[in-house]
């Protein structure tokens, strides 16, 4: 089977349990840290745990950051996950180095008066309907485990929402864009939805949200 | 809103789980994989597999285990038990592990949890830690104390609260705190100490040792202040359900994750 699903390998922590749940999907995915794959590819996955100043620097070393952007841009089906959302912004108060600057905003840090790490399920509110979440009852809980948070500068483009001290931004879509701060993958059977929802109707269906 | 989490402890010794699991009729009782999946289809929050192999090449066998869970499991897993240094963590969590748990390696090299934090990130680096209640002391103290898992275990000199506070410092993402004094009564947890490592440290603390039915860990995350309960005895003698404690939990008001029944496409 031709691997057009591509999972972008700089290092990150959960790039496995990514791509064991879309094996399990079956949706065979390459793993690669190849800029070419990554431009070539139908759908791009970026995965991440760890901090974001390590990880733009491995994104750098690789040279992946233009291939990222470009791919975003020409509307490849995108998927970041974790810290590969917060990657997406403009600047993080986690580290100086710069994001990727694809979603205008900043990743600003847990407020302290509840424990931080953000660590457990909690729910996500869906804002407007989205290839993404469908079939995901309302009220679905999903696993969460992060110390920052992505503030997008423009509110249209947040497509989920959860409350823990502020209510921050767990989800985000634009175009052919998705984001989500929780990791589908650890996140039971409503995680494996999400994927199954990307790959089935944003990558192979080419449903367009 | 955040919910408190319930995880059932397998311990594994050269692959096999130990420990009363003969309620699985349909299944093969001692493989964790297979038990793993059930607690999953039940409900659990996490999992954590405590590997008590004694022996090195039982230790490999591990990592197998861990690999096959992984492919098949899609909640969080934490695997403790033998692990010494960061190559350790690494495999453990290339095989498919998503938390590492840390306990009289951690005593003896503080410095690990720092490397294991920098290296994979603080939310992968559980620091699990025996307590056992000082007698005698005006004000309220516990002892850590490490090798627990023959007898007794040894004393350390560290004051559990401090041990707590200090390897947050280090980089911990999570405190498992299991009391010694509570371990197998199943006449609850320790809930004073549960509070004052809860009070002291910034990140979440997982309870472990004393739970005997419900109510126990209903006082475990409000009076104890925990943000999880980790329980053995309980759920693999069957006494109670995964269900069936969130729902007690729900109906008292404690915010738990009631799973979805199904996503239809």
């Amino acid at each position: 089977m031709d691997k057009d699903l591509v999972i972008v390998d700089y290092g990150a922590g959960n790039l496995r349990s990514v791509a064991k749940a879309l094996e399990r999907l079956g949706f065979p995915a390459l793993v690669t840290q190849e800029p070419a794959q990554v431009l070539k590819a139908r759908g791009v996955i970026l995965p991440g745990v760890g901090s974001s100043g390590a990880a733009m620097a491995a994104l750098q070393q690789r040279g992946l950051v233009e291939p990222l952007r470009q791919v975003v841009a020409k509307g490849t089906p995108f998927f970041g996950v974790c810290l590969g959302m917060q990657l997406l912004l403009d600047t993080s108060e986690e580290d100086p180095r710069p994001c990727l600057g694809i979603i205008p905003g900043q990743v600003k840090r847990l407020p302290p008066q509840f424990k931080v790490p953000h660590m457990g399920w909690n729910q996500v509110a869906v804002l407007h309907e989205h290839p993404l979440f469908q079939g995901v009852p309302a009220g679905s809980y999903f696993y969460f485990v992060h110390s920052y948070y992505a503030r997008p500068a423009d509110p249209s483009v947040l497509l989920g929402t959860t409350e823990y001290g502020v209510t921050f931004c767990s989800a985000l879509a634009r175009g052919n864009l998705v984001a989500t701060q929780f990791h589908p993958e650890k996140s039971g059977l409503g995680g494996l939805r999400l994927y199954d929802n990307f790959v089935r109707l944003m990558v192979r269906e080419g449903v367009r949200p | 809103m955040l919910t408190k989490r319930i995880i059932p402890c397998l311990d594994v010794d050269a692959g096999r789980v130990v420990k009363g699991v003969k309620f699985l009729e349909h299944r093969d009782a001692g493989d964790p994989v297979e038990m793993a999946a059930f607690y999953d289809s039940e409900g659990a929050d996490e999992l954590v597999f405590y590997d008590i192999t004694a022996s090195a090449q039982g230790r490999g066998i591990m990592l197998d285990v861990v690999s096959r869970t992984a492919e098949q499991l899609f909640i969080p897993l934490t695997v403790g038990g033998g692990l010494r240094t960061v190559e350790d963590m690494n495999r453990m969590l290339k095989a498919g592990a998503d938390k590492i748990s840390i306990n009289t390696a951690a005593v003896q090299i503080p410095e690990l949890i720092r490397q294991g934090a920098e290296a994979f990130g603080s939310q992968c680096i559980v620091l699990g830690m025996d307590a056992q209640r000082v007698a005698g002391s005006s004000t309220p103290r516990w002892e850590v104390r490490t090798h627990t898992g023959s007898g007794g275990g040894r004393p350390t000199g560290l004051d559990a609260v401090e041990w707590a506070m200090r390897a947050v410092e280090l980089g911990a993402g999570e405190i498992v705190v299991n009391s010694m004094d509570a371990d197998g009564t199943r006449e609850g947890y320790d809930l004073e100490l549960l509070r004052s490592i809860s009070r002291a440290v910034s990140v979440p603390v997982v309870a472990s040792g004393g739970a005997g039915n419900l109510e126990h860990m209903y006082q475990a995350v409000v009076q104890g202040e925990a943000d999880a309960v980790l329980a053995a005895s309980i759920f693999h003698f069957r006494e109670y359900f995964i269900a069936q404690a969130k729902e007690y939990l729900a109906q008292r008001g404690v915010p738990v994750r009631l799973t979805t029944a199904s996503y239809a496409k």
